[in-house]
């Protein structure tokens, strides 16, 4: 993967930076040790390492300002950090980066049931979220896979999604407004505890942005009331064209869930030899889930499985229990983790029109023989967002630069089907260089024309999203 | 008026323009500030170009009417979820609303507080920018996170960034029952927390206003519910349980009834042919009683669990009379009928109101595209 040569005036000037952080950071929030610098090298995508020049953990939207505004005035890049679960490399460091981490913004801020919103500080995890107001009966929506872990500043970053986006949205549709710190120090607040923030739609342009417009602190976020149940019902089939129909088919029959989620038999098996749920072995499984009172599941459940039973299911069972609904779930939400205890994998993030499903899956089948490389598939149907993970073996030379072959291939076929490269992981560095075959040059152009109102500078995650041919003008000019 | 055929006709009459433009859909939502370009309509840009019910996505040309798309989505049981408000009976306008106008002014309905606002169902566009290039982003899937985006920004950028020339949005299925519960003789502050207990029950509720002079001069509250019929019925008698302490709960499950009423709510019916300004305010809904009371001589109707608040006042009142007590609590103030050339849009914080400009130079160097009215310079 390419990335821009290390500035080696910055690298030069590290004494002087660290000095200046050090009047703004208390010491502990510096970390410029290179033996301690490594634990930042890379996130979640982690076949790409690059340890920063420094990173840095502050603990306000002020020390953010300060720290940023050093930064700028000295023209050092700055790489925004949540977790460092990015499947895309969005928090990869380079050489003469400074890697600006949001752990120690963890604060909930405000909670107010009555107008349902909280609002807290980035750094804290997206489960951390729901935590802080579960015990009132509220929740927070999005549900990325790596809940547990990941934090509300890389979900803004990456707009993510998760299981439940279905029915909740993703990301965007659930936050209402942002304190968010410019690259020049320059301290925005947008939005807040009201609908539809004012002027431009700035909240929408800033998520998703990837960290190259600004670092957010602080977040006013929708919470919402627990539904007062909800239960899955697994459906397994045949074959992967006829859970795909059977998907449109549950769709247009007007009955809403809040999942559909699919799973072929590679998955399948490696989630129920970690989770236990009683999976059948089949070629491809929905999980569907429904919410409401035990009368509304009931009334909803009744026709899905009657859609469900017109396509011949090998398997038709409803969970019986909080226990089964919670394993059922736990075998999902692990697919990543399990793939991994037998297998190197590329999680890839394409979405594709729902109505594209069978065709879709049928071409990846095919597409895996081309190149030996076997492809797990793992996704949330209902949105069409599909994360195919393609197994490889990261000691034997040759094969990751084949899954990733692979793995553009896949991702083009997704843009040619009407899909796009990435549903809720983000382009990072990952899918950067395939950005030319979603948009067309004029398409890219004016998002880098954003980028230049926000960063002229180009100092903030300048070497992700665009291909680095395409954002050469803009970075030579931001100069 | 110009009117062009098409897209690339359109394209090519901006990249040789020399004087502002004047761009509207169907014409029938005239907010914002004077502008004094020529006028240019899309609404020669006609025709639903995709529509996949599978799928729960539509695809329009920005012209397309509104009352095409949504006799298309009727025939099929899906409706546009953000429920578009009809500005014509409110601003007296004639004409045609356009889906193009709806997204340029990000218009939503009571549905907003829980489906989202039209913004959250506009997966992708096509646009010509002030060069006169053809642009694209986002696509017609559910979930898109390639690149920057553009698509929200378009929404409710009135058309001051760039000219739509196509829309993709999510759509989703109608419901078979709507429902109405109702109490009467509350005033603001009990309604609007009448409103939030229903809002953060889990009963699902997707609608939720209060009329302050709609039962022979004091307050009733409304809260619909949709579904099948069996669920409102549950929920309405959960909610009814839930609200007692609030007063007597009425419960109205006469769907064709229910559909008018809420198109009124939507609609703001009760100030159309009424005299006066008319602001529309975005609040915390608990501020928004409060806001209110500052002001003497407004007649008021929530919308949004009290988040969204109708104000009609006597004509000529002075913005900042309305814009102080929504700064002090936080939110926004927009003119929607009146003197216009008196500042409709809320003032911006400096650093957001120089990123607003920032971007309106990128997509629109010259300045073409309805100068002056969200406010900016001309």
């Amino acid at each position: 993967m390419e990335m821009p040569r290390p500035n080696p005036q910055v690298i030069a000037r590290k004494a002087d930076l660290i000095e200046r952080l050090s009047r703004v950071l208390p010491a502990d929030a510096i970390i410029s040790d290179p033996a301690e610098t490594r634990a930042y090298e890379c996130d979640a995508l982690t076949a790409y390492k690059c340890p920063p020049l420094a990173a840095i953990l502050p603990a306000s939207t002020q020390e953010v300002a300060d720290a940023l505004r050093i930064c700028h005035d000295m023209g050092v890049p700055v790489v925004p950090r949540g977790s460092g679960t990015s499947l895309a490399g969005g928090a990869l460091p380079t050489e003469d980066s400074v890697i600006l981490g949001v752990a120690r913004l963890n604060e909930v801020l405000e909670t107010d049931y009555e107008n349902r919103f909280i609002r807290v500080q980035t750094g804290r995890t997206n489960l951390s979220v729901t935590g802080a107001v579960e015990e009132d009966g509220f929740f927070y929506a999005p549900d990325p896979s790596s809940q547990l872990a990941c934090a509300i500043a890389g979900n803004i970053a990456m707009n993510s999604g998760g299981a439940h986006c279905l029915k909740y949205g993703v990301t965007i549709n659930n936050l209402m407004g942002v304190t968010m710190v410019l690259m020049d120090g320059t301290v925005t607040e947008i939005g807040g505890a009201h609908l539809d923030a004012a002027g431009y739609d700035l909240l929408g342009l800033i998520c998703g942005s990837e960290g190259q417009l600004g670092v957010v602190t602080e977040a006013t976020l929708r919470i919402l009331h627990k539904p007062e149940g909800a239960r899955p019902v697994l459906m397994g089939f045949d074959s992967n064209e006829v859970a795909g129909q059977c998907v449109s088919d549950i769709i247009k029959a007007g009955v809403l869930p809040v999942a559909i989620e699919f799973m072929d038999r590679l998955c399948i098996r490696a989630c129920e030899a970690f989770a236990k749920a009683g999976y059948p072995d089949c070629e491809a499984l929905l999980i569907v889930e429904v919410e409401g009172s035990d009368a509304e599941i009931d009334e909803q459940l009744e026709t899905i499985m009657e859609i469900a039973r017109r396509h011949n299911p090998v398997e038709l069972r409803q969970s019986t229990s909080a226990e089964e609904s919670a394993k059922i779930w736990l075998g999902r939400k692990s697919a990543f983790g399990a793939m991994g205890q037998i297998n190197d994998y590329m999680c890839l993030d394409g979405t594709i029109p729902v109505s594209q499903l069978p065709y879709v899956l049928k071409r990846i089948g095919e597409m895996s023989g081309e190149f030996g490389l076997d492809v797990a598939n793992v996704f949330h149907a209902g949105d069409g967002n599909m994360h195919p993970l393609i197994l490889f073996d990261a000691n034997k030379p040759g094969d990751l630069e084949r899954c990733e072959a692979l793995g553009a291939e896949i991702l083009k076929l997704c843009v040619e089907v009407g899909g796009c490269l990435t549903g809720e992981h983000g382009v990072g560095i990952e899918k950067r260089d395939l950005m030319t075959d979603q948009y067309a040059p004029e398409d890219l152009s004016i998002q880098m024309a954003v980028k230049d109102v926000f960063d002229p500078k180009w100092l903030l995650n300048p070497a992700k999203v665009f291909p680095l041919a395409s954002s050469e003008a803009h970075r030579i000019a931001a100069e | 008026m110009l009117k062009p055929e098409s897209e690339a006709d359109l394209a090519a009459l901006v990249a040789g323009a020399d004087a502002p433009l004047h761009v509207q859909g169907g014409g029938t939502r005239p907010i914002g500030g004077p502008t004094n370009g020529t006028p240019l309509t899309t609404s020669a840009l006609t025709g639903i170009e995709l529509y996949e019910p599978g799928a729960l996505t539509l695809v329009a040309r920005a012209g397309t009417p509104l009352a095409e798309i949504e006799k298309a989505l009727a025939a099929e049981g899906q409706r546009l979820a953000f429920e578009p408000m009809d500005h014509r009976g409110l601003l007296g306008t004639t004409g045609e609303p356009t889906i193009g106008g709806v997204i340029a002014a990000n218009v939503s309905g009571p549905r907003r507080i829980q489906a989202g606002a039209a913004r959250d169902f506009l997966l992708g566009v096509r646009f010509v920018d002030g060069a006169g290039r053809v642009l694209r982003n986002g696509g017609r899937v559910m979930k898109n996170v390639t690149g920057y985006d553009l698509v929200k920004l378009m929404a409710g950028s009135y058309g001051t960034l760039g000219i739509l020339t196509e829309v993709s949005l999510k759509v989703l299925p109608d419901t078979a029952t709507v429902a109405t519960l109702s109490i009467d003789g509350l005033d603001d502050g009990q309604a609007v927390k009448a409103l939030s207990r229903a809002l953060g029950s889990p009963f699902e509720v997707t609608g939720a206003a209060h009329w302050p002079h709609a039962a022979q001069g004091s307050g009733r509250t409304l809260i619909r519910i949709e579904g099948s019929e069996a669920s409102v019925a549950y929920r309405a008698g959960e909610l009814q349980a839930a609200l007692a302490g609030f007063g007597e709960v009425a419960f109205s499950h006469d769907t064709a009834a229910n559909r008018t009423l809420w198109q009124d709510v939507r609609d703001v019916a009760p100030f159309h042919a009424q005299p006066g300004d008319v602001w529309r305010l975005s609040v915390k809904p608990s501020d928004a009683p409060g806001i209110v009371a500052q002001l003497s001589g407004a007649q008021a109707l929530y919308d949004w669990g009290g988040g969204l608040v109708w104000l009609r006042v006597p004509e000529g009142t002075a913005p900042d009379k309305i814009r102080q007590p929504v700064d002090a609590a936080g939110g926004h103030a927009t003119l929607i009928r009146g003197n216009r050339s008196a500042g409709v849009f809320h003032p911006l914080p400096a650093p957001v109101a120089a990123l607003q400009e920032g971007l309106r130079q990128k997509f629109d160097p010259r300045g073409l595209f309805n100068p002056g009215l969200m406010g900016q310079a001309a």
